[in-house]
């Protein structure tokens, strides 16, 4: 055996079985970093493959589902319409594993009502926006989460607010929220662990500048824009549960979450003391950086305390997709009774 | 001054909606069916919570008829907004029960029916004590005074009440003392009804219930194994989304732990609730949604997707006339070709088409069956008159066949066809095998999408694929011919033949009693279904004529005919629509049959 043949995950399955078929984006495009760090992310998480629904919308972002764990069922819906499908799947087979991709203009604009309800549900699921400001796959429209006064590459400026979709999952209720950067896998694997190891829905939102049509100067959502503004509120560290925690940090530097699946994200506090249960001070936090120009990334908040939609909806454990007839049917007698016969 | 009506005829209750007039409609429905009387009601109501007309009509039918009629023999008149147009409601030969203060003068002086002026506000007010219930016990006052009219009996009344109350008896008993006041009166100042009269029958009604058709259908769902819904409230499909949640929370609960065996979910729109309900069809979960006209146009873009994705889903549309409001509340077969072809590109759907509360409770069961079969959406069209109104029916039949979960490839499957290729027609049917999210194989996973991909499910732009998935698609809805619900046929080899589908049945079944009855024998064929069975056209050809009859403009079936048969098949139809907003009554039927049958004799044509 190869030594790389030997580098297995905990589920005992090589790196290899996470890889997809080669992406169709533009070189250099952030979705396909992305991509890449989801792949860490899944093989170190230990993902099973066949418990894995892919599910997206439609836009650039929404391709990436085929180029990553081939092995899984993947679902490429309608433009925006993704959390109601996937929403669906997990209500069939909680078992499931949901992890949904989409874009700004999918997540932002068609999407937005879908988006609202998901978080209101708590939906089990992780939600990453790959945001780029912008429309790639109709050439370069300003999408919603554009910032004022940000500028297109052929000309015209953005007049009209932004919609931040971490501020308005925060205030929707949603109960893991992260901002992360295409570039920065240092931070956005294990965030994205987190998010798989959180019960409810989990929102990431990163920003993934466009090569082609949104990576030029007037652009906030450029490379070297988001590198410049970046601020990161805490540095994310994953421990899979039942691994000891061995990090010696100084007291108070570090914000221990414990996830639902019993593993930790450490949070490194870094400039300023950021407590990521507050979501009053996420709020806050978000909206003057935003006034400031600023980008702040990291793990923005979490609450492991509400139950999950298949919770609330009192599901059993046993996926509804393989309850059978005498599960589901009445008996003759009761059936009887309401159905005329008796 | 007419026939004397024996159990053969129609009360109709004139109101305002938000009086809590359901409750008496219900009573004297219920009072004169436990006489032996089959009876069918029919409620006219407004979009509307409060303050607006709203009629209800009570049928008495010795025949069974379950149809609307145009012949009013009994008005019950307590809305004074209407009261002009209600009088000149009643066939000759009729009779008034009305509030006295109403005036009859002028238009609404007719010598030719019996007024019965009731001082109902003046009663209720001297012996409704409680002010707050004084406006629904007014309502059992005119129960009081029909039962006296008609002769039923207080202990039917009585029965009728508990069964209206069952879990209030205190109520029971409080509207039992309003009947009593409005027998009362009757017994003291009115006159005896002389035209119309209840005998009590045997043998009509033995072993019949009441049931409306969005709960029958609801009841299909339940036992059909659906555990996931999705929908968005809109009349007049919500009772069936309420109706399952009802069913589910009485039957679906585990009593030890609380748990329950499906999830259903109010949606923020028609479309997520038919994204959901394709998530969950997707996952392996039997899902169903309810909506009318207005949530079809949201759910579209869905449908078309789940269509060429091919994913089981069932989408009850309990149509009614639209769009937006205004008539809401009132009766349309409006979907027809809408459903049927719904989705952009070439999309063609299986689409149930059932006519009776039986059949909503069997297509709800066949429809979760075929969706799996076929893996694509199913609709079942019911209406406005099926879905909210009680019909009297027989005793639904207990299913006795396991669920068909189609082709679905498990884990072991996959083991014997790792090569297996999610839209390759292995069996001819055009019908392709699918995995479940879930399945433990390595071979199990493939990448769903709408268009775009080739017999494995992978990408594909290439001319020659998509082309062969589209006749592949087409060959699969030809399966759906056969496997769809098929034609009922009542046949006696008459030259004409009536071809109707949904509620309209049972205004046919009157009108070719009453087209017999005027020498004009035919012979009938109720669509059960689209795609259309092959015997549909057979019955054209073994016909001269052939009359299309539904409930819109436009002749929606008659159309769906035109484009599927021959020429000479064509020039056999004839389109009769009827499309006010109330349910069709036999004459909407009878009288262009006939003028037809004229006209076609007229030209020399006709050989019946």
């Amino acid at each position: 055996m190869t030594a790389a043949a030997q580098s297995l995950n905990i589920i005992g399955l090589a790196r290899e079985v996470y890889k997809g078929s080669p992406t169709t984006l533009c070189a250099g495009c952030g979705h396909n970093s992305i991509t890449n760090h989801l792949i860490k992310a899944l093989y170190e998480y230990g993902v099973p493959p066949h418990r894995l629904a892919k599910m997206s919308g439609i836009g650039c972002s929404s391709k990436t589902p085929a180029y990553f764990v081939d092995r899984a069922h993947g679902f490429n819906g309608l433009h925006g319409r993704m959390p109601s499908a996937a929403t669906g799947a997990k209500l069939a087979n909680r078992e499931l594993m949901v992890l949904g991709i989409s874009g700004d203009g999918d997540t932002a604009s068609i999407g937005l009502g879908q988006y609202c309800h998901m978080i209101r549900r708590n939906v089990d699921m992780t939600y990453i926006v790959e945001n780029n400001g912008v429309y790639g796959l109709t050439k370069g429209q300003f999408s919603a989460t554009a910032d004022v006064g940000s500028t297109l590459k052929h000309g015209g400026s953005n007049a009209y607010t932004t919609i931040d979709v971490c501020g308005l999952a925060i205030e929707l209720g949603a109960t893991f929220v992260a901002r992360s950067f295409s570039g920065d896998g240092k931070q956005l694997v294990p965030l994205l662990e987190a998010a798989f190891a959180h019960r409810g829905t989990a929102i990431l939102d990163v920003i993934s500048p466009c090569v082609t049509f949104n990576d030029h100067e007037g652009s906030t959502k450029s490379y070297a824009y988001v590198k410049e503004h970046d601020v990161l509120v805490n540095a994310p560290d994953f421990i899979p549960a039942g691994k000891e925690i061995v990090v010696d940090y100084e007291p108070g530097t570090v914000q221990d979450v414990e996830l639902d699946d019993g593993s930790h994200l450490l949070l490194r506090k870094l400039e300023r003391d950021y407590d990521a249960t507050d979501r009053l001070g996420a709020l806050r936090t978000i909206h003057e950086s935003r006034t400031r120009g600023e980008l702040v990334t990291g793990l923005l908040f979490v609450s492991g305390d509400e139950p999950d939609l298949c919770e609330r909806e009192r599901m059993p454990a046993r996926p509804l997709r393989n309850f059978a007839e005498g599960d589901l049917r009445l008996d003759r007698a009761t059936f009887a009774k309401i159905a005329g016969g008796a | 001054m007419g026939n004397k009506a024996v159990n053969d005829f129609t009360i109709r209750v004139a109101t305002v909606n938000g009086s809590g007039s359901q409750s008496s409609n219900l009573v004297l429905t219920n009072a004169i069916f436990r006489l032996g009387v089959p009876v069918a009601p029919k409620n006219v109501f407004p979009s509307n919570i409060e303050g607006l007309p709203t009629w209800y009509d009570i049928r008495a039918t010795a025949r069974g008829y379950r149809c609307r009629t145009r012949t009013i023999d009994l008005l019950v008149a307590l809305n004074t907004a209407t009261w002009t147009q209600d009088v000149a409601s009643v066939r000759s030969g009729g009779a008034i029960v009305h509030e006295s203060t109403y005036p009859v003068a002028g238009l609404t002086q007719r010598d030719d029916i019996t007024y019965y002026a009731v001082p109902f506000t003046e009663l209720a007010k001297t012996h409704v004590k409680d002010g707050a219930m004084r406006k629904y016990l007014t309502n059992m006052i005119y129960v009081g005074v029909l039962a006296e009219l008609l002769r039923i009996p207080e202990s039917t009344i009585e029965a009728a009440l508990g069964a209206q109350f069952k879990s209030k008896p205190k109520a029971a008993a409080a509207n039992l003392e309003a009947v009593r006041v409005g027998s009362a009166y009757a017994r003291e100042h009115l006159p005896p009804l002389e035209n119309i009269a209840i005998e009590p029958m045997a043998g009509a009604t033995d072993g019949l219930f009441f049931i409306d058709g969005n709960r029958a259908a609801a009841l299909g769902c339940l036992m059909g194994g659906c555990t996931v819904s999705a929908w968005y409230p809109i009349t007049p499909a919500s009772s069936l989304c309420e109706s399952f949640i009802a069913l589910c929370e009485k039957y679906r609960v585990d009593p030890e732990t609380g748990e329950r065996k499906y999830a259903i979910v109010q949606a923020e729109d028609e479309l997520a609730a038919v994204g959901m309900i394709i998530g969950a069809g997707w996952a392996g979960a039997r899902a169903m949604t309810a909506t009318s006209g207005p949530g079809i146009s949201l759910m579209a873009e869905y449908v078309g997707y789940a269509s060429f994705a091919e994913i089981p889903a069932v989408i009850f549309d309990v149509q009614r006339v639209g769009p937006s409001t205004g008539l809401p509340t009132r009766t349309m077969q409006g979907d027809l070709s809408f459903t049927y072809s719904l989705g952009h590109g070439d999309t063609k759907h299986p689409v149930l088409l059932p006519g009776t509360v039986d059949e909503l409770y069997e297509d709800g069961m066949a429809a979760l069956d075929l969706a799996e079969r076929m893996q694509c959406p199913v609709f079942v069209l019911s209406d406005l008159d099926l879905g909210m109104n009680s019909w009297l029916t027989k005793p639904f039949a207990y299913p006795e066949k396991p669920f068909d979960r189609g082709k679905i490839l498990r884990a072991e499957d996959l083991s014997a066809h790792p090569d297996w290729g999610r839209y390759r027609d292995v069996d001819g049917d055009g019908i392709p095998y699918r995995t479940l999210p879930g399945t433990d194989h390595p071979a199990a996973g493939y990448f769903t999408r709408g268009t775009g991909h080739d017999e494995e499910a992978k990408y594909s732009e290439n001319p020659e694929v998509w082309q062969r998935n589209l006749d592949r698609l087409a060959r699969k809805h030809e399966t759906a011919r056969t496997l769809v619900p098929q034609p009922l046929l009542e046949e006696t080899g008459s030259a004409i033949g009536i071809l109707a589908y949904g509620s309209t049945h049972h205004a046919v079944v009157e009108a070719r009693d009453l087209l017999r009855e005027a020498g004009l024998e035919t012979d009938y064929l109720r669509v059960r279904a689209l795609p259309l069975a092959a015997e549909v056209a057979a019955f054209v050809d073994r016909h001269e004529t052939v009359y299309v009859v539904e409930q819109n403009r436009d002749g929606q079936l008659f159309g769906i005919l035109r484009n599927e048969l021959l020429p000479e098949q064509i020039a056999r139809l004839r389109s009769l629509r009827h499309y006010n907003g109330v349910p069709i009554d036999a004459s909407a039927i009878v009288d262009p049959v006939l003028e037809s049958r004229r006209e076609l004799a007229h030209a020399g044509g006709a050989r019946s």
